[in-house]
This record gives structure tokens, sequence and C-alpha cells, in this order.
């Protein structure tokens, strides 16, 4: 197990490098720069003379090599570099960043998991009767509806019509549940339907079939038997999903005002910071990496047959 | 002047009046929003330009001067009165004496020399260096040749002697948050960006990066009885259907208004009083590439001009969220010549001018343009059909707010539209049609006339202000008679305000920036 770990974190740098190398060239080949986004708002030219101060400043003159080298040594370092914007070191604006971000995905996936694997298993045990139809309807609009579009709904219910919950902002819990909802649906709508589909195939096996014939109880074969087999797949999706969702956060944080590392990305990927773009980039590609190899881990948990050398 | 155009915005007026009828309440909270960004730039103001960020500064941090939206002209904030030499290029401040910093320490000369020099670090780039340079022996600094400013002088603790290069107002160079003056002996410490120590109403509690910052009412504000708050939480909102749902849900306190969002709020009964708009001094126009062939022919520009029913795209698509551009400098300028009369929409006209520039059957150009929905792809596609009809047709090509700029600033285009702040200075804003200004800096049409050149070169040597603004004025109708841009309208900067909400000023320098310590809640607010 610990072999497989190692070589799993192994496996992961040439991704890691291929991805800052992927940004790193991206940024700087596509038009416009940090000095540009200083007065796109139309609010007064910035003053060339600062401008050409600020492109030294901040290296920009230098060639794209000596800037990527640069960049590679103090990542190696463990230091994601000084942002263009606020003059901050990008690992403490994460760092500010990374639990509110972690809190509305770890609350978006707990409900995902609640709700979405129940949902699920019940529609797969009576395929197509009113609960199979109705949670796969549920599911297939969760999965089809646009975040942004979900979100405003939302306010709109809660916040305004019927006033139980803040419309935005950070806070203690209840700030936490709209946001949470937004970007749990799709997960949850998927898991249920990934559920549907794991638990369906697994009734029809030989070995469900061979457990009934032994007079296992229905109970008893659906705990013993399809549970545990369906996790495999549930799992691999439980995982998968976990990892997107940092990505997907982007539009929900913005939404909600919410302070994590999407609305920091947003802000980055305009204004062209390209530290702090590399950076959050980085950090949802290594959580990704990290959520995946953990579930690979649990597979050894779930099914005894899965053994890594 | 500015303050009678003001006026005539109309329904911001009944709010400023009743404001201004009742007595201000002290304690509450200011619930203010910031539209313009994901985030804040930096806490230290010094480093950003970015109107976002001058929206909490204007709690944090005071300027030797403010922009007084009553008066339409900044006005002193950290002295008390300043004279002007007979030569008109050296002011001498007497500073408040009773300015103290959040850290309890009292503001004196020491501070504003230290504030200006740092800004002039010519290892760093500091936006404000712009405004800063007009003080003699700035650039110098800037360059490494000296390490003082020789023109600001310290006559005691409390005056200073600021010599400039140029027969300026001063006040148009130091009012804007790039300008604060921070603590000498803090300012330069590494915290200072975390916690930042300005001369502000309201003093530094928390910030949440990518949410809001929260301040609190500063007891030794220098101005007796302000701030009337006893908190300002400024949270950032971005997103325009968001605000509209906390703004209807009572969860702050103003929000700006797009164009969709105008109309709608003014067909509900119950948010059309809460609707204050200003013309802010921001030109929306196309610039028109004068090293690209058709354009460098006056012709070919003027027959822009009449080939676009200008007024029609106001009215429909902008759904009246603007004021018609009659010239380069807005409304709101001091030296607005209100007889002046835009272009008719007559495309048998232009038709005419483009026959007679050579181009009878019209000809392509590629216009360059960001998606902005009030200065960009939306109104480019509803010109298209209209210059079509004269034979003119365009190539889009639509990149982000920053490219555009970039494009822009290096002359890299045929045609873009944007938005370019044409005030409050007249002077700086027709500065950049100077041939002797760079494209880089502003002239992004590369605009050359010697006629122009003249006027505007008159109008900074002349010590008289009444014959300087008749140049300036003669210089701006020259403008508008040259075409350079197609004249497109003048900002309707629009917000919603809640009710109790009071002392809100109608700044047409930017809406959003709000002289705080001015405003106060009644007790029909419902944040505590």
């Amino acid at each position: 197990m610990l072999a497989f770990a190692s070589r799993r974190i192994l496996q992961s740098v040439p991704t890691l490098l291929a991805v800052v190398l992927l940004i790193f060239v991206l940024f700087s080949v596509i038009p416009g720069s940090i000095i540009s986004s200083m007065g796109d708002d139309g609010r007064g030219p910035m003053d060339v003379q600062v401008m050409e101060r600020m492109k030294k400043e901040l290296g920009l003159d230098d060639p794209i090599h000596l800037r990527f080298t640069s960049y590679l040594g103090k990542l190696a370092q463990g230091d994601l570099g000084t942002s263009f914007r606020t003059r901050e070191p990008v690992t403490s604006m994460i760092a500010k960043r990374m639990w509110p971000t972690l809190q509305l995905i770890f609350a978006a996936m707990l409900l995902a998991i609640v709700i979405g694997i129940p949902l699920g298993f019940v529609a797969a045990l009576r395929p197509g009767g009113i609960v199979d139809t109705a949670s796969m309807v549920v599911a297939v609009s969760g999965l089809s509806m646009p975040k942004f579009w979900l979100g405003l709904l939302l306010m709109y219910l809660f916040a305004l019509t019927l006033g139980w919950l803040p419309s935005f902002g950070y806070g203690e819990g209840k700030y936490l549940i709209l946001p949470a909802v937004t970007l749990g649906v799709s997960p949850m709508a998927l898991l249920a339907r990934t559920t549907r589909a794991a638990v369906l195939e697994i009734m029809t096996a030989d070995f469900v079939r061979t457990a009934r014939s032994k007079g296992m109880s229905e109970t008893r074969v659906v705990k013993w038997h399809v549970m545990r087999n369906a996790l495999v797949l549930i799992l691999t999706t439980i995982g998968l999903q976990f990892g997107a969702l940092m990505g997907q956060a982007v539009v929900v944080e913005k939404l909600f005002s919410w302070p994590g590392i999407g609305s920091l990305l947003v802000d980055s990927v305009q204004q062209r910071d390209i530290p702090a773009v590399q950076g959050a980039i980085l950090v949802a590609v290594l959580f990704f990496l990290i959520i995946n190899m953990l579930v690979d881990l649990l597979y050894v948990v779930i099914d005894p047959r899965i053994k890594y050398t | 002047m500015l303050h009678k155009f003001v006026i005539a915005a109309g329904l911001g007026l009944a709010l400023t009046a009743t404001a201004s009828a009742q007595t201000p309440r002290s304690g509450g909270t200011i619930r203010m929003t910031a539209p313009y960004g994901a985030s804040f730039t930096s806490l230290d103001i010094h480093t950003t330009q970015r109107a976002q960020d001058e929206i909490f500064a204007k709690g944090l941090f005071r300027s030797l001067y403010i922009w007084d939206s009553a008066k339409g002209e900044p006005v002193l904030e950290l002295a008390k009165e300043a004279t002007v030499s007979d030569d008109g290029l050296t002011h001498t401040f007497k500073l408040r004496d009773d300015a103290f910093f959040h850290h309890g320490r009292k503001m004196t000369a020491d501070d504003l020399i230290w504030s200006y020099t740092r800004i002039m670090d010519g290892s760093k780039s500091y936006p404000g260096a712009r405004y800063v340079r007009l003080i003699k022996g700035a650039a110098e600094v800037e360059k490494g040749q000296a390490k003082e400013i020789s023109g600001l002088k310290k006559i005691d603790d409390f005056t200073v002697a600021m010599t400039l290069t140029e027969r300026v107002n001063p006040g148009f160079y130091f009012f804007t948050a790039t300008t604060s003056i921070y603590p000498a002996d803090e300012g330069a410490k590494e915290g200072f960006v975390q916690k930042p120590i300005g001369l502000g109403p309201f003093k530094f509690v928390e910030h949440v990066p990518g949410s809001r910052i929260v301040l609190e009412k500063f007891d030794k504000f220098y101005k007796p009885g302000k701030p009337y708050a006893d908190r300002m939480i400024v949270s950032i909102m971005s997103e325009a259907a968001a605000r509209d749902v906390a703004f209807r849900n009572k969860e702050i306190d103003t929000s700006v208004l797009g164009p969709a969002q105008y109309v709608a709020y003014q067909a509900d009964a119950n948010l059309k009083g809460t609707v204050v708009e200003v013309p802010e001094v921001f030109t929306r126009h196309m610039g028109m590439n004068r090293n690209h062939k058709p354009f460098s022919d006056k012709r070919v520009r003027l027959a822009m001009n009449y080939a676009i029913d200008t007024q029609l795209i106001i009215d429909k698509l902008v759904k009246g969220k603007a004021y018609r551009a009659t010239s380069w400098l807005p409304i709101t300028s001091p030296i607005y010549d209100k007889s002046m009369k835009p272009y008719a929409f007559d495309q048998a006209k232009a038709k005419q001018l483009l026959a007679e520039a050579g181009y009878p059957n019209g000809f392509e150009f590629e216009w360059t343009t960001s998606p902005n929905e009030s200065w960009g792809l939306p109104i480019v596609e509803a010109v298209i059909p209209m210059l079509d009809k004269v034979g003119i047709k365009v190539k889009v090509k639509q990149v982000e707010a920053a490219v555009l700029s970039d494009l822009v600033r290096k002359g890299e285009h045929q045609a873009y539209i944007w938005s370019q702040a044409t005030g409050p200075d007249p002077q700086a804003a027709l500065k950049c049609f100077h041939s002797a200004t760079p494209t880089s800096a502003c002239n992004y049409t590369g605009f050359k006339d010697a006629e122009f050149d003249k006027l505007l070169d008159e109008a900074g040597q002349t010590g008289d202000s009444a014959k300087r603004n008749q140049l300036l004025q003669k210089a701006n109708a020259l403008l508008f008679d040259e075409a350079p841009v197609w004249f497109f309208n003048y900002n309707k900067a629009v917000m919603a305000v809640q009710p109790w909400l009071k002392g809100f000023q109608l700044n047409a320098t930017e809406l959003t920036h709000q002289n705080v310590e001015d405003l106060w809640v009644d007790p029909s607010s419902p944040a505590k």
C-alpha cells in the first residue's frame, strides 16, 4: 500500500509540471497583461512611465524561458511567487482562501452523498416506479441546470421570498447553505444516476442470483452483495466529483460573494495575475490528485479482491 | 456649474434634499457594495488606481484634497487653507493640526512629504506617480537622481510649500486615493498592507478577501460629530443579479444598476424612489485610428458620426442609461458647452461624405471591442447594420477588457469602442489629443492638429482661469469638428440607494465613491 501511494505521488509530479508549463506558456502568449488590466475599467490611462517600471518590477520584460526557470526554482522550494496584483505571496493568498473553499466543497459533497446515494438505491430497487421516475427527473434536472441560474433561483426563494437565509456573504452556517446546495445539486444528481445504474447492473449479476437462491433475504442481499459491489463505482464517482468541485466552485463563489479560491481565480485571470492563476490552478489540480489517490486507497478497504503491489 | 447639472440629474436630488432636511443620526451600519470585480486589489491604496478599491479607501484614507460633489470640484481636505504664489506655481498649505492617524498620532508635514516621496519610488510602480510628478523635483526622485522632492518644503510641522512644474489646480491631481497620506512611521512596515492605518473616518477591522471589508468609526476623526455611522461594511458583489436580490432583500444599502435593472427599478413602484443617477465624467466612444487609411480622412470620420443613429441606440439598447454625447467633454465638465449639438442621423450625408472621400462604395474595417454591455459588443452589433446601409462593412474583433486596453494603448487597432475618463479636469481630458501625447498615454486615435495643440498650450500657460476655460472650450469644439471618434454617450451612473441611507452624494467622478463620513442611516435600517 505504501509503495502504491509513493508511486502515485511520484506519478503526479509530471502532471503538475505539465500543468505549470501549460498555464505559464498560455498566459505568456495570450494578449493582455496585468499592466493593461489596470486601466481596463476605463477610469483613466495608466501612466506610461509607471507601466514601464511595472514591467521591470514584475520581470515581464525577461524572456519567457528565464521567467519559467526562475518560477520552477521557487516552486521547488514551495514558493508560489508573489501576486502581481496584490504584491502578497501567493501562498498566503491561497491559504486565506483555502478554508472557505474546502468548507463549501465538503458541504456540497456531503449533501450529494447523503441525498444522491440513497436516492439512487431506492430508484434502482423499484425500477420504473414513482420514486425511480421522480428521482431521475430530479437528477436530470440537477445535472442540466446551470449553477448560476440555480443559485439565483435559490436566492430568490429562500432569501427574498421566504426570508429564511441570507442571499450572500460569508460567515456562520446559514451563509453556507445556499452556496452548498447550488454546488451540490449537480454531483448529487450524478451520484443518484450512477448509484442507480450500478445497483441495477449488480442486481442481475450471477452472485446475486446465487445468494437469493440460497434463501438469503432481500435486505441481506442488498446489504452484503449489492451495496458493497456498487460502492466501488460510487466511490469512483465521488472521487472524480470531489476533485472537480473546486473548479466548479468558481461560479458559485462569485455569485454568493464566497471568499474562496474560485473568486480569486476569476479576478486573477481577468487581470492577468499569472502567479496567482498558476498557484490557484496548481492547488486545484493537487486537490484533484490527492482525492483520487485516496479513493484508490479506499478501494482496498471496500473490495478485498483489489490489491496494490 | 457642475452642481447645476448634478441637480438636473433629477431623482437623486429629492434624495439629497431629503437628507439635508433631516437631522443626521449617529450610529448604525452602512452597507455598501463593490461591484467592479470579485476582490479588492490591495489594502495599500498607493498600489492601485481601480475604482473598486477607492470605494473602501474613502473610509480608511484621506488625501490632501477631496472631491466635493455639491460644488463639483476638488476642495481642501487635509489642509485648512492654501495660498498661491504670484507666478501660480508655489502653493503653501496650512495643514490641519487636528488630523489623527488611526494609531493615534497626529498628522504632520513629514507624513505628507514621506507619502509623496514613497509614491515616487523609482523601483516601485505606484499609479499616483503620474500626479505627484507634477511637483518640482519629483521626477528626479523617480529616476533615482535625488532622494527628496525639491519642490516640497516643510516650513513647520503643519505648513508645506509645494512648487509645481505647471500652472494647474493641484486639487485635480491630489484628490484621489492613490495619493493618500500615510503615517511615515507605519507606512513602510511590512504589516501595513494587512492592517492599514489612515486618516479616514473609519478604521480597519477586518478584510475577508473576496467577500468584504469591515471598518469601524474612528472617534478622533477631524470633522466634529463625524462619521455618523458606527460601522461600514463594503461587500464585494460583482454579479448584478445577486446584488439585485440582496438589495430587494434589504441586505445591502447600495447597488450599482445596469441598463436592464435601471428599467426594471423605474418600473417598480417600490424601487423607483431608490434610484439615484448622475452624469459621470466618462465619454463612451468609438476611436478611429488616424494611421489607418480610411480614418485619416476627416470626411470618413464625419460620415461615421452621421451614419449611426446614436439616439436610437441610447434609447433602445442602453435603455436611456446614458446622455447623448455632444462633444468630448461631458455634461459635468466645468466647461461643458450647452450650445453644442450632436451630429444628426443623416445617412444621405454620410454617403455623400464617403463619396467625396473616395469611398462611394464604402470600405471594410476591423472594430476591436470588449464584451461590455454598455460600451462593447452589443453596441457594435447594433451599429453594424447602420454602417452597412452606407456601405461600410465591419469585421468584429472581440477581446477581453484587459486585452482591449492593451491593444488600444499600443495603437494596434483600426477602431475600438471604449469608455474613457473625460474629467474632472477638462485640461487633462483634452490633453489626450495633443500631438505630444503618445498613443501609449491616451492619444489612442493618433490625433494630431496644430490648431488644437496651440489652443491647449495657451490654456496651459495662462494664469487667467476665464481665458483658460475659453481656450479649452474652443479646443473641445475643434475636436468635435475633427471627429476623431464617434461621439456616443456620457455615462449616466445609476445606483439604487435604500431609503434609510441618507447623505448620499451625486459624485460625478464615480458615483460609488462616497465621502462616507457624511452618510448616515435612519432607524428604519435593518442593519444593527
